[in-house]
């Protein structure tokens, strides 16, 4: 699949995740809209997984450790044949298996219940070892939000990944330079990133988190050998790909109006290939 | 006494806590806030306006959070701790175990949006969990205010109390229960409503609740006391011996799991002090589905109405 097929993609989740935040009238759609482009490529073009097959002991596994970009993944994982398309309309909905932060028990394709930010490169850390442990091909991808990167436990992974030299693990982190009340660098900035993972043993990458290309060329790069887990700085957008959500704080969890969802979805339809 | 309470107008208790922190922060200068980058769902804005260099916010870090709190304490701060109540309790325990129950440290520990506020968002978001957690602890009272009359009253209590506390808040709607004049006194139940058949037992989000039931019960002949019992620890053994002698039957209802929590609370008393049939009202141990707070306090079978059938099904194990 080339970058071409997966912007036609990733425009179609934009489009199905905001409608369904505007239907369920929550979702977290600035996360959402800034991870969209890393998610279509990992499960269109890098991760080996079999829809048919979500526990194939071979399979890549993907920890979206900013859980509450849930709606993000479903969306994806419908679109890759994981679920049905049209149960994302039940997000939300009373008894769905699609709540605000995804559920392995429940959601096909899913490794592990997100939510509490911070979590996920620990579970990461485990999965790489194991694959290790195991002699296997496989590899581990988390994707952090920048804000999340604040949590402690993020780096004593971080420490344990360059000891065990875990060259099988690749972090993302969705650098949007906004969490969830104001800018990173008002609140606790931890901006750059590259030094401090640098400083702790990490290769590291920097790339425009919204260009198929650059992101397929940072991901693809297997380094199984080399000795050192890899962060892919993702420089993002908050609310990417609607002009009046991009890069504004208001949106990490605002729902549109009606007005704001039609003028939404034409600079989605405008931006469609 | 027993006159209908008004149940259309319903109030986020936020407000009344964020109110209360304000007029004591105008008065008192120690007072502080520290945050998780949470100034939103903490309503504290109005705060970091008025006090721009005591809104502490250490962002997306809730174990430096309550490091931080208890060394503010150290330094002759009364710090209020705010994040959303399942982050503050099951991230820092070992904080609030160590930093704040075991070396008594005077911080404020404001669990915001607990129990099944955070409803749609999931089972990682619900705090069930809480009461049991702090109760466990030595030192640290937990009180869950009833509406925004009780909530201001024990914010109030609070910044004049020597030592630690958590405050467990809603943001779940709620309507007035208690008078404005209304202090709070730590340990004591109100009797919200008297009654002699039965007690129901209730705090937090689900008095008004068992005040709605006890009315469906008045209209059936069944008369209910209803004991409003925000302070779960040190919990209020006199009003629940005397429940128990006078009205021979107890129901507790709360938003929090069957283990550990209120309904344990009350059952230690009863089987020590004064054995009476008990039934306990709340989320059975499981990790609740998706749907709203008050869709899934309805599911768990406490909705006034049903809290009124477990009511009459247990006035029959009445001897
Ligand atoms: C442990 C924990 N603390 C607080 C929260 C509440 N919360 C949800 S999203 C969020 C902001 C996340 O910001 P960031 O990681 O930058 O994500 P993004 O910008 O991609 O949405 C916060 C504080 C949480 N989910 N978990
Ligand atoms: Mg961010």
């Amino acid at each position: 699949m080339d970058s071409r097929d997966l912007r036609i993609i990733a425009n179609r989740v934009r489009q199905r995740d905001l409608q369904a935040v505007f239907e369920a009238g929550a979702g977290h759609i600035g996360g959402e809209l800034s991870v969209t482009d890393l998610l279509t490529a990992l499960y269109f073009k890098i991760m080996s997984v079999d829809p048919a097959a979500p526990l194939d002991p071979d399979r890549d596994r993907l920890v979206l450790s900013k859980g509450h970009t849930a709606l993000a993944l479903y969306v994806v994982l419908a679109e890759r044949g994981f679920i049905p398309k049209d149960e994302i309309s039940t997000f939300l909905k009373p008894h769905s298996r699609l709540n605000g932060h995804p559920n392995r028990t429940k959601v096909p394709g899913v490794e592990t219940n997100t939510g509490p930010l911070g979590h996920g490169l620990p579970i990461g850390v485990g999965m790489a070892k194991a694959a290790k442990l195991n002699n296997a091909s496989w590899r581990t991808f988390v994707i952090t939000g920048d804000g999340e990167m604040q949590e402690g436990s993020n780096w004593e992974a971080i420490m344990s990944a360059a000891q065990f030299k875990l060259d099988n693990l690749t972090l993302i982190i969705d650098h949007n330079r906004l969490q969830q009340g104001a800018r990173l660098a008002d609140t606790n900035d931890i901006a750059p990133l590259r030094p401090k993972l640098e400083a702790f043993g990490w290769d590291v990458e920097e790339i425009d988190g919204h260009d198929m290309d650059e992101i397929c060329s940072a991901l693809a790069d297997d380094r199984v050998g080399l000795g050192k887990p890899k962060c892919i700085v993702a420089h993002t957008n908050k609310g990417h790909g609607v002009s009046f959500m991009s890069d504004n704080v208001a949106w990490h969890h605002k729902v549109p109006n009606e007005e704001q969802y039609k003028q939404a979805m034409i600079e989605l339809e405008e931006a469609a290939l | 006494m027993n006159a209908p309470f008004e149940t259309s107008k319903l109030h986020d208790c936020r407000d009344a806590f964020v109110a209360t922190l304000e007029r004591l922060g105008t008065a008192n200068e120690d007072i502080v806030a520290v945050c998780n980058d949470s100034v939103g769902s903490s309503k504290l804005a109005g705060f970091r306006d008025k006090f721009p260099e005591r809104l502490i916010n250490v962002g997306i870090a809730e174990q430096n959070m309550v490091g931080v709190g208890a060394g503010l304490a150290n330094g002759g701060k009364i710090p209020f701790v705010c994040a959303a109540s399942p982050f503050l309790t099951g991230r820092a325990l070992e904080q609030i175990k160590a930093d704040v129950a075991y070396s008594e440290t005077n911080v404020k520990l404001v669990g915001i949006s607990s129990g099944l506020a955070y409803g749609e968002l999931g089972a990682t978001h619900h705090s069930i969990e809480d009461f049991a957690w702090i109760r466990a602890l030595p030192n640290v009272p937990v009180i869950a205010p009833a509406d925004r009359v009780e909530t201001a009253a024990v914010i109030e209590w609070a910044a004049n109390f020597e030592g630690g506390c958590f405050l467990r808040l809603s943001r779940v709607g709620v309507p007035d229960l208690f008078l404005e004049d209304h202090n709070f006194d730590l340990g004591r139940a109100n009797v919200l409503r008297q009654g002699s058949d039965l007690t129901l037992i209730a705090n937090g989000t689900l008095t008004h609740r068992a005040m709605s039931a006890a009315e469906i019960l008045d209209a059936k002949g069944v008369s209910a006391r209803v004991l409003n019992m925000a302070t779960v620890r040190p919990i209020d053994t006199t009003a629940i011996t005397t429940a128990a002698k006078e009205t021979g039957a107890i129901l507790t209802c709360e938003e929090h799991t069957l283990f550990g929590g209120l309904g344990s609370a009350v059952a230690e008393v009863v089987v020590d002090a004064c054995p009476v049939p008990m039934k306990r009202l709340g989320v059975p141990g499981v990790f609740a589905p998706t749907g709203s707070a008050n869709f899934l306090l309805d599911e768990f079978g406490m909705s006034p109405d049903a809290i009124a059938d477990s009511a009459t099904a247990l006035l029959k194990r009445k001897g």
